[in-house]
């Protein structure tokens, strides 16, 4: 590819790929996001290859394949969406290529078994499905339609058009300007204002002459969300011009990009885009003739939930352990190697080009004033469609998870839905239609955090996820303040006992003074939000809580002290199936006759229920 | 605010417990406090070392126009006009749960134990693991190795629940000069307890081994 | 082991010898060797320059790091929070009944290593299991047992 060396070249060289491209030749774009991925989407991708090959299609139809980012609707991977027809597949196994290819490549005609269907509606095309259409993409715009391979279909989609925009026609003051007009607030969990942050450093800058750094910050720790993990895969170039755009409006020459290491696909393709864009001339020296020089290192995450944490990601990229430090000074001031450094989140910054290219006043108006933009979620738990989701800020929480999501399966609505990841709170049924943003959130003692929705039945106990959230915490805590490496262990004493149906109603609010003592004194962040799941659930399920205490039931089946496994005897046939799977040899019973389980040496492991075809084993 | 500096000499103004005190522009609260002979508790902290806020028994609630905060006096800069206060309710809420849980921490130390019943805080409801623990993991020891004695004989290994000071591998460290700084500054008797673990047999030395 | 090892000044000179490139020499070792020997430690310090104590501290921190060696396969049970509510905490427990090992350690014949990870981004499919390169979704107790014994 050519290298561009004005914002002209960048311009010329996108027509000329756009005049080169043949539109009437078929495109197949199948998602190799993380959920089709892990349901074999490479393979699906391999057999098209594969019969393209085989079939030795004419140069005119032999359709280009595309391996793309998340699509979003994870639930029906692999999925496969083909150009210029529209048309949309789902759960489509590498068995039913042959039959794509002949019937729709080569005929024209749809496969209707492979259409996605929903309340006796068909549909053919993606746009068409309500999971989509209540949808608005801009962080995760590209995600599925490009791939992230190959520069030309980035550029062809108007990758660092923006940027060049930014360098060769405003001044960097302009620029933070335009992102403060746009209200943009950070995605990475706290909301800040990226415009002011931006500002700050600018001014810390001022003050101090030298090195300035940016920092984008990919470790997305949060257990159940992968949305910058979709992002950084599915459209790489997005994440650097962002980066780019960032630099130049704080005067930074060198960024970093910090990503978590469990994310191996994220850091092969942005180690190809920076190439990339190394080649292309939009990282290095001189970029676009303008005199600016950038460039980004990438670092790998090394398995710290911490180091989502400013200062201490700081540490780590500076090759220390990640123990945060208190900011009463300010890391725009004093970050990586004591230098002004700005930190943001992938998908902020994924926001930025499309800031610039529309201007800030177009951003402000989408959603509430007070948190303008979409905001991008990874839906999961007990929920129909779960998947990657981006819609307007402010819209109803009922929105994202029943009109959207579809709903629970097989329930009539929800039981909590935790937003905010481990440190966020859970939300109660009776609140499903607060609005989802920023301030909303934090006034019913819960947060937006980074953006993962986890939807929960009554097949669900809080206590016990109270628990999980907390015991997560405390093996992520660095352990260098006493209120986070103390309390959590201590709080998890508590959530231990209540599970065993131990404690007392007193106890239930001494956890509550633990809780906020916590939030009072720890160091940083992670311990002081960690209390929060606990202090919601006893907000909002004080009558569960007490129903393990007082009671001693989980109502939801789930806290292994309080429930017993027991065999129907009307159900059960006597097949012997979970005798020979019980890892406790506890069940007993002559062959066709009922079966019986020993409570007593029963380790309540499940395997009965699992192995039982006819449904003869109760839990309660 | 320049006004003000130029008027007092570099000095800022400020009010701990009711009481107006004036302080160094570079001071914090905690210095500022034990400069006024005002008492705020304190185990990770030490003169010779940097303050890094970790044991947070120093928090203190500071007001600044109508907000006001918990922040650690150790770290927490002065600044004109400031008021704090050293024993809120919420404070001395962090306080005693801090103290209640390092009871079941380091279960051995006397010091610790003192600290608390002056507190009220005379048992714990949390579970003993080590009765033997005398360690908080306050780090003195390891900060006062490397920024005084400019060795770095000793470190933390591990994380959260799991920490601990140790020297790698947990061997005894040849880059040890047994000074014994690290036992002066230990709030308790852990450093004591632990010490040949560190610098093993000094008499077997090489005399190598002074690596880093 | 699959191929033979690139040796340890190879992966050395991958970085300049400053301190700030010690995670990322600690995860290439990791990488090549599966785990962190004492001397390969003692040589990264002396390459980027930092103490030993700095070195150790760090590869304790981090999970990511391991200074014993790692069973031939990995087993590693997602906990994130979709498939814990899903079932992944029996999952995982029954695996450490199977093996006779705790999470996060290595069978003695070396043949497992059981870990368990938050979030494989593949929430849709909870709960996931993850052994070697394979994604398996919807995971059973019985499922893996059969996996296992396959390999
Ligand atoms: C314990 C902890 C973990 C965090 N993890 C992440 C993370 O994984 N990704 C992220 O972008 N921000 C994370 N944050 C927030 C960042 O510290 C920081 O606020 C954010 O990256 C700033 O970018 P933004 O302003 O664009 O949101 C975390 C914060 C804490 C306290
Ligand atoms: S709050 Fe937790 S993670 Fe943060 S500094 Fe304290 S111990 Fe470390
Ligand atoms: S040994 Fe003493 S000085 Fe060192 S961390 Fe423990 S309590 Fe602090
Ligand atoms: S003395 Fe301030 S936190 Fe320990
Ligand atoms: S929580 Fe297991 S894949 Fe996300």
């Amino acid at each position: 590819m050519d290298r561009v060396n004005k914002a002209e070249d960048l311009r010329e060289l996108r027509n000329r790929l756009i005049a080169a491209q043949d539109t009437s030749r078929p495109v197949v774009r199948v998602c190799l996001g993380p959920g089709c991925l892990a349901q074999g989407a490479d393979k699906v991708a391999g057999a098209f290859k594969k019969a393209i090959k085989d079939r030795g299609l004419q140069a005119d139809v032999k359709p280009l394949i595309k391996e793309t980012g998340c699509h979003g609707f994870c639930k029906l991977g692999p999925l496969v969406n083909l150009d210029p027809s529209g048309l949309f597949y789902a759960q489509v196994k590498p068995e039913d290529v042959e039959e794509i290819v002949e019937q729709t490549l080569v005929k024209g005609q749809v496969v209707d078994r492979l259409l996605y269907t929903e309340n006796g509606n068909q549909y053919q095309t993606a746009s068409e499905i309500p999971f989509y259409a209540m949808q608005q993409k801009i962080a995760t715009r590209n995600l599925g339609l490009i791939d992230p391979i190959l520069l030309e279909d980035a550029i062809i989609n108007g990758a660092y058009l923006a940027a060049a925009k930014a360098l060769s026609y405003m001044k960097p003051e302009d620029v933070v300007k335009e992102l403060e007009l746009s209200g943009l607030r950070g995605r990475g969990g706290a909301g800040f204002p990226t415009g002011r942050k931006w500002r700050s450093a600018v001014d810390a800058a001022k003050k101090s002459p030298g090195m300035v750094y940016i920092v984008c910050n990919g470790d997305e720790g949060d257990p159940g969300a992968f949305m910058d993990r979709a992002i950084m895969e599915g459209d790489p170039h997005g994440v650097l011009e962002g980066m780019l755009i960032e630099a130049y409006a704080v005067g930074a020459n060198q960024g970093f990009l910090y990503v978590r290491t469990e994310y191996p696909i994220a850091v092969k393709n942005l180690k190809r885009a920076l190439d990339q864009a190394r080649d292309l001339g939009m990282l290095g020296q001189n970029i676009l003739g303008t005199g600016f020089d950038f460039d980004v290192q990438i670092n790998r995450g090394a398995g710290a939930f911490v180091c989502g944490e400013s200062t201490a990601l700081f540490s780590s990229i500076e090759g220390k352990a990640g123990e945060p430090r208190a900011k009463y000074i300010r890391s725009v001031e004093r970050g990586l190697w004591g230098r002004p450094t700005v930190l943001n989140n992938v998908e902020t910054l994924s926001n930025v080009p499309v800031i610039i290219d529309e201007g800030g006043d177009w951003y402000a108006h989408i959603g509430p004033a007070n948190s303008p933009g979409t905001k991008a979620f990874s839906l999961v738990g007990k929920v129909k469609n779960v998947g990657l989701v981006e819609v307007p800020m402010g819209v109803p929480l009922s929105r994202i998870v029943e009109d959207i999501g579809g709903g629970v399966p097989g329930k009539d609505h929800f039981k909590a839905v935790q937003t905010g990841g481990p440190s966020g709170g859970c939300i109660p049924y009776s609140l499903k239609d607060v609005a989802v943003d920023f301030d909303s959130l934090i006034k019913i003692g819960s947060m937006m955090g980074s953006g993962g929705m986890i939807v929960m039945d009554d097949t669900d106990c809080v206590v016990d996820v109270a628990r999980y959230f907390l015991h997560f915490l405390e093996e992520e805590s660095c352990g260098k303040c006493l209120p986070c490496r103390l309390g959590l262990k201590g709080m998890v004493e508590f959530l231990d006992r209540f599970s065993r149906g131990e404690g007392s109603e007193e106890e239930l609010d001494e956890l509550v003074s633990l809780g906020e003592a916590i939030k009072d004194g720890a160091l940083c962040a992670l311990g002081g939000s960690a209390p929060n799941p606990v202090l919601t659930t006893i907000r909002y399920f004080r009558d569960e809580y007490l129903a393990h205490i007082v009671d001693k039931k989980c109502p939801a089946g789930v806290c292994k002290s309080l429930i017993t496994y027991s065999i129907d005897t009307d159900k059960c046939t006597g097949c012997g199936l979970c005798v020979r799977n019980c890892p406790q040899s506890c069940i007993t019973g002559e062959t066709k006759t009922p079966h019986t389980i020993n409570g007593e040496a029963c380790v309540r492991c499940g395997m009965c229920l699992e192995s039982c075809k006819f449904g003869a084993i109760n839990v309660a | 605010m320049s006004d003000n500096k130029e008027k007092t000499d570099g000095l800022v103004s400020l009010v701990i417990d009711g009481q107006p005190v004036q302080a160094k522009e570079d001071w914090t609260v905690l210095e500022t406090a034990r400069h006024n002979h005002i008492h705020i508790p304190t185990l990770c902290y030490h003169e010779a070392v940097q303050a890094n806020g970790g044991c947070r028994l120093c928090v203190v609630e500071a007001k600044e126009g109508n907000w006001s905060k918990i922040v650690v006096s150790c770290l927490y800069p002065v600044k004109e006009g400031l008021q704090i206060s050293t024993s809120t309710a919420k404070v001395n809420n962090v306080r005693r749960w801090i103290l209640e849980m390092l009871l079941a921490e380091c279960p051995a130390s006397k010091e610790i134990r003192t600290l608390a019943e002056a507190y009220g805080v005379n048992s714990t409801r949390f579970k003993i693991d080590r009765p033997t623990e005398q360690c908080l993991l306050c780090g003195l020891c390891v900060r006062v190795c490397e920024e005084v004695v400019g060795v770095r004989a000793i470190s933390f290994g591990s994380r959260g629940v799991n920490k601990q000071v140790a020297t790698p591998y947990m061997v005894p460290n040849n880059a040890c000069v047994a000074c014994g700084s690290c036992v002066t500054v230990c709030p308790t008797g852990a450093m004591q307890a632990r010490l040949n673990m560190v610098r093993g047999n000094v008499s077997e030395r090489t005399g190598h081994g002074h690596a880093h | 082991m699959k191929k033979k090892a690139t040796e340890i000044d190879a992966i050395l000179d991958r970085y300049p010898g400053e301190p700030r490139y010690l995670i990322s020499l600690l995860q290439d070792v990791q990488a090549e060797y599966n785990y962190i020997a004492p001397e390969n430690m003692t040589l990264i310090c002396d390459h980027v320059g930092v103490p030993l104590t700095q070195a150790w501290s760090v590869a304790t921190f981090y999970k990511s790091f391991s200074l014993e060696p790692r069973g031939e396969h990995e087993i590693r049970v997602c906990c994130g929070t979709a498939c814990h509510l899903k079932g992944s905490e029996r999952l995982a427990q029954s695996l450490e009944r199977d093996l006779g090992v705790e999470r996060g350690h290595t069978t003695e014949d070396l043949r497992f290593s059981l870990d368990t990870v938050n979030c494989l981004g593949a929430c849709a499919l909870a709960p996931m299991v993850m052994i070697d390169d394979d994604y398996i979704g919807g995971a059973t107790q019985r499922g893996i047992r059969k996996y296992l014994k396959k390999i």
